[in-house]
């Protein structure tokens, strides 16, 4: 092996004795235009060792070409990108091959070689590291334990179902013991029950080997699924970013909230269609509540109708837990139609709850 | 064994002599040639429009020219490398000349179609071009270049029975000065029946072998 091999793992040590906490990934001011068009803006984000950063955005947002830079797959136009300690965006194809090597990426289709076996996959990475016959073979048998395929060896991927074809990217990727795996939509063309599966896979190979992974989805569940952190995308920018059940619990840009919006309890349409926009006479107000933390575990529905003085009816919704945080969206129905409704709301709720809205009116029947 | 047919033996072996040789040169140089083409193309591994435009003008020049008229020009050349214009062996040099850039272009279709995720993969594995040829491009584009190949056989096989009018041998030349020429009806069918026979094998053991070569 050429002295490239030690490029990456000469400053990974570096980095880590100076600073252990130092993020694996740091990216700043990337910036990349096909064209006219651009697909990434003055992009910053980081990927702390162990963690699992999850990159959400709709399709055209960016966030195939903010993967494809992790790896030098795609070259940004400005600005960084260093994976340990090391800036990647300005090496050329030969230079970044002894990094890629050491950055396993997954595939929405899997790609996988057809003319290879299940084992010749998994193997290719070590074959192109340099490692003799003898050591692969005892690799491929241990990656394909650790993948539940050991029986499927000498199958073709075309013998094989979706789910097990990912299972062999995931091997494959592993296979050269990879500081970073990518994951590009890896779970997007695959059925939900086995896209649970997968991630429980990829949880599992992050809690036990420490494995940091970086993933793009278009869907919040997945982030849901096993993100630490999410990264909000839209039109090349960074929307938004924190701790997953933060950004549940309280979504700051409106492009998340649209994002999370197939995932959070809507107002049943029957009841949507009897609002009124004003007060009714002998009637009450629809309200929506967002809880998080603390608030979703007070008895809310009982205090608030304390405070109220009538009691207050659970419409729809409930309490949900994101990364073991208790978040949760209420439709509730408080009775009375006075001029004071607002000011006596936001008395009552301010407090209680960590986002609230009237949604309408309705009349008792 | 009659004089016919010992004659029909020696064209049949002529034919085969000149299509297997003159089949596996053009496999030799147009299967890198059709690489060239591909891997030098725009997103391609080894991007170089001057070459790759270079390239293609070359084979579509080749493979313009008429073969009846290639075989002609070519005899200067052919007489530089076997020492000789007639005969079979002469006959694999404008052959071969023919069929090259005719199988470079087929053998190009074949690499284009292998899907651009798995280049992908490779790259990202950290693979060098070679090995994205050697381990991507080539193992995947297989089942197609191997049928590629035997439209290229059949190709040399009507071929070469056109390099027999220049004296290479073979069936087509007894087609025509025994069946044609003085009006031997009877030869001219077998030859044609020959020709039927060996055109399907080629085809059927062609097929038999894409389909084993093929995982997908």
């Amino acid at each position: 092996m050429t002295g490239y091999a030690f490029a990456l793992d000469a400053p990974l040590r570096e980095s880590t004795a100076a600073s252990p906490a130092a993020p694996l990934v740091r990216l700043a001011g990337v910036s990349k235009r096909f064209g006219e068009v651009p697909a990434l803006s003055d992009v910053a984000l980081s990927v702390e060792r162990g963690e699992i950063l999850g990159i959400i955005g709709r399709s055209g947002a960016g966030k195939s070409t903010l993967i494809r830079c992790l790896n030098g797959l795609e070259r940004p136009d400005a600005g960084t990108v260093e994976i340990a300690g090391r800036n990647i965006a300005s090496l050329d194809e030969r230079a970044l091959q002894p990094v890629r090597r050491r950055i396993g990426m997954i595939f929405q289709h899997f790609n996988l070689l057809s003319a290879k076996t299940v084992a010749q996959n998994i193997a290719l990475p070590l074959k192109i590291a340099g490692q003799k016959r003898t050591q692969r073979r005892a690799r491929v048998a241990e990656l394909l334990d650790l993948v539940g395929l050991a029986d499927k060896a000498r199958a073709y991927p075309a013998q094989l179902s979706g789910g097990q074809k990912q299972r062999v990217g995931i091997a494959r990727a592993l296979a050269a013991d990879p500081v970073l795996l990518l994951s590009d939509e890896a779970t997007s063309a695959l059925d939900p029950e086995t896209t649970v599966s997968i991630l429980d896979l990829l949880r599992d190979i992050n809690r036990r080997l420490g494995l940091t992974i970086a993933l793009i989805t278009h869907e919040m569940s997945v982030i849901r699924g096993i993100a630490d952190r999410v990264v909000v995308l839209e039109g090349g920018r960074v929307i938004e970013s924190g701790p997953v059940w933060r950004v549940f619990a309280a979504p700051q840009a409106e492009g998340t909230r649209r994002l999370l919006r197939p995932l959070q309890p809507q107002l049943p349409a029957e009841i949507a269609a009897r609002l009124h926009a004003t007060p009714q006479p002998r009637g009450g107000v629809v309200l929506r509540l967002d809880v998080h933390g603390a608030q979703a575990q007070a008895p809310l529905l009982a205090t608030l109708s304390q405070h109220w003085g009538a009691p207050a009816t659970l419409l729809h919704g409930g309490i949900d837990h994101v990364q073991g945080q208790p978040v949760g969206t209420l439709f509730i129905r408080l009775p009375g139609s006075g001029d004071d409704t607002a000011s006596r709301l936001g008395r009552s709720l301010d407090a209680s709850v960590t986002a609230w809205e009237v949604l309408g009116h309705v009349r008792d029947d | 064994m009659s004089v016919m047919t010992e004659l029909m033996l020696q064209a049949l072996w002529e034919t085969v002599l000149m299509t297997i040789v003159s089949g596996a040169i053009s496999f030799a140089l147009g299967l890198p040639l059709g690489l060239l083409l591909v891997a030098t193309d725009r997103g391609g591994i080894l991007p170089n429009l001057a070459v790759n435009r270079g390239l293609g003008a070359l084979v579509n020049g080749l493979r313009s020219v008429p073969f009846i008229i290639l075989l002609v020009a070519l005899i200067p050349l052919t007489r530089l490398l076997v020492g000789t214009s007639i005969g079979t062996i002469a006959a694999i040099v404008p052959l071969t000349i023919a069929a090259t850039p005719y199988y470079a272009r087929i053998a190009e279709v074949s690499l284009r179609e292998v899907d651009h995720g798995l280049i992908e993969a490779a790259r990202a594995m950290g693979a060098s071009r070679s090995e994205i040829v050697r381990e991507v491009l080539i193992p995947e584009a297989l089942p197609s270049l191997a049928a590629g190949f035997t439209v290229t056989l059949i190709t040399l096989i009507g071929a070469s029975a056109v390099a027999g009018a220049v004296g290479a041998g073979g069936l087509g030349d007894l087609a025509i000065r025994y069946g044609y020429q003085r009006f031997q009806t009877d030869v001219m069918i077998e030859v044609v029946a020959i020709l039927i026979v060996l055109v399907c094998g080629v085809q059927v053991v062609g097929d038999r072998l894409a389909k084993l070569l093929d995982h997908r």
